[in-house]
């Protein structure tokens, strides 16, 4: 590969990685304050999966950057908030257990098929990523959807409170499926994945279970996007405040 | 970074048997599946070790534990981590299986009875303290990522079952 095709696979890495990362930080703040001790612990191990799966991507990048300074850790740490190219969706605050809920529901589809295309990548690296996360990416997938039946087919608050979650996530979903320059790049090499093959399957997915949810489908078509570009919203500077804080005021510290 | 078979070279095998999985210390990592090469060349032990979950904390653990395990037979390893083919509950070995069960941890189920278990629609997985299948599921995610939370209405024990994964 070339210098520009190198960097360019790195910047997919990236944008694969940032969504997990972010997402993984946001469950990590449920630590100790779930509703229940099972969701407190499911939640927290949907995060550590999450983690360990962008640990594998960052590896990857830092190796085929040809600088030192590049490492998981930096990668994770030591970027601006410019510089990270997650979704909006995942940056989302928890709110409430419904809100936490249909992030990750809405996240979790979208995960799902994603890998489930990256597992025939072209680059080795990739495919084999993609083939480990999808088999926990599917436990997710099951715990997010089956809560999204039990509030939406529980009692009238919950169902009222889910679906209000689900409205006001909805917007951030058409993000997903957004190619940047170097998506499209990795698309025509057959090393990433085409997300505008995916999304009818997506809306298909999740439109499925909120039927059976008796939740209504959202009408808005209003869309954000930014995050894919590197600009944020408004919360994604406190959640990189409490993840640098460590290597910012203690530099290359170790556990 | 591929591995589609076991190689693992007899001589080594013994140490390797030895090193247990931290977070289940009546398994050795050879029962449970999760070394996938081990040859030594010029003197030196190379081990290929795979995760059972891409974040599972253990695996440093166990890499560190291979190294000194070999470091006390006058060997060097090396440890390497790879992700492909991704382990699965098949590797597990049916003398691992019955040391889960005996440490009180319900073995993994076919694919397809492992998700009827997990969605509740059958009541298959066996109470580790008393045997019965008279038992629910409390939580698909249990106090390690590999495990789900199950209880007994018969004896009325929590447990923990391992989780398939394919």
């Amino acid at each position: 590969m070339s210098t520009g095709q190198l960097e360019d696979l790195h910047k997919y890495l990236l944008g694969i990685a940032d969504n997990s990362l972010i997402l993984g930080q946001r469950l990590g703040e449920l630590c100790g304050h779930g509703p229940s001790l099972e969701t407190d612990i499911a939640l927290t191990n949907i995060s550590l999966d999450l983690f360990g799966q962008v640990r594998s991507y960052f590896q990857y990048a830092a190796q085929i950057i040809a600088d030192d300074k590049v490492t998981e850790d930096s990668l994770a740490f030591l970027r601006i908030e410019r510089e990270y190219r997650n979704v909006l969706l995942v940056e989302q605050p928890n709110t409430d257990f419904g809100y936490t809920i249909a992030r990750q529901f809405f996240f979790d589809a979208f995960h799902f098929l994603f890998l489930k295309e990256l597992e025939n990548s072209k680059d080795e690296t990739l495919a084999a990523i993609a083939k480990k996360s999808i088999k926990e990416v599917s436990y997710h997938w099951r715990f997010s959807s089956d809560w999204i039946k039990r509030l939406g087919d529980g009692t009238q608050e919950s169902h009222d409170r889910i679906q209000e979650a689900v409205n006001d996530l909805w917007m951030y979903t058409d993000e997903l499926f957004h190619q940047t320059d170097a998506d499209k790049e990795m698309i025509a090499q057959g090393i990433g994945v085409d997300t505008l093959a995916i999304k009818k399957s997506y809306y298909k997915m999740i439109t499925e279970v909120l039927e059976e949810a008796t939740l209504a489908i959202p009408e808005s078509k209003y869309w954000h996007k930014g995050g894919k570009q590197g600009i944020h919203s408004e919360h994604m500077g406190y959640i990189l405040s409490d993840m640098q804080y460590m290597q910012r005021t203690y530099p290359n510290m170790e556990w | 970074m591929t591995l589609t078979t076991q190689n693992i070279e007899p001589h080594l095998e013994a140490i390797l048997t030895s090193v247990s999985d931290p977070e289940i210390p009546v398994l050795s990592i050879m029962d449970m599946g999760v070394v996938r090469e081990a040859i030594e060349v010029d003197g030196i032990v190379k081990v290929k070790i795979t995760p059972t979950y891409s974040g599972c904390p253990a695996m440093d653990v166990i890499g560190d534990d291979i190294v000194s395990a070999f470091a006390k037979a006058g060997k060097t390893a090396k440890i390497q981590l790879i992700l492909s083919p991704a382990w699965t509950t098949d590797w597990i070995t049916p003398r691992g299986r019955k040391a889960l069960e005996d440490y009180g941890i319900a073995a993994p189920l076919t694919s397809e009875a492992d998700k009827e278990a997990l969605l509740g629609n059958k009541k298959i997985v066996k109470c580790t303290n008393c045997g019965s299948t008279e038992t629910h599921l409390v939580s698909q995610f249990g106090s390690t990522a590999c495990k789900a939370l199950f209880k007994c209405d018969a004896c009325e024990e929590p447990f923990d079952y391992f989780k398939c994964l394919k």
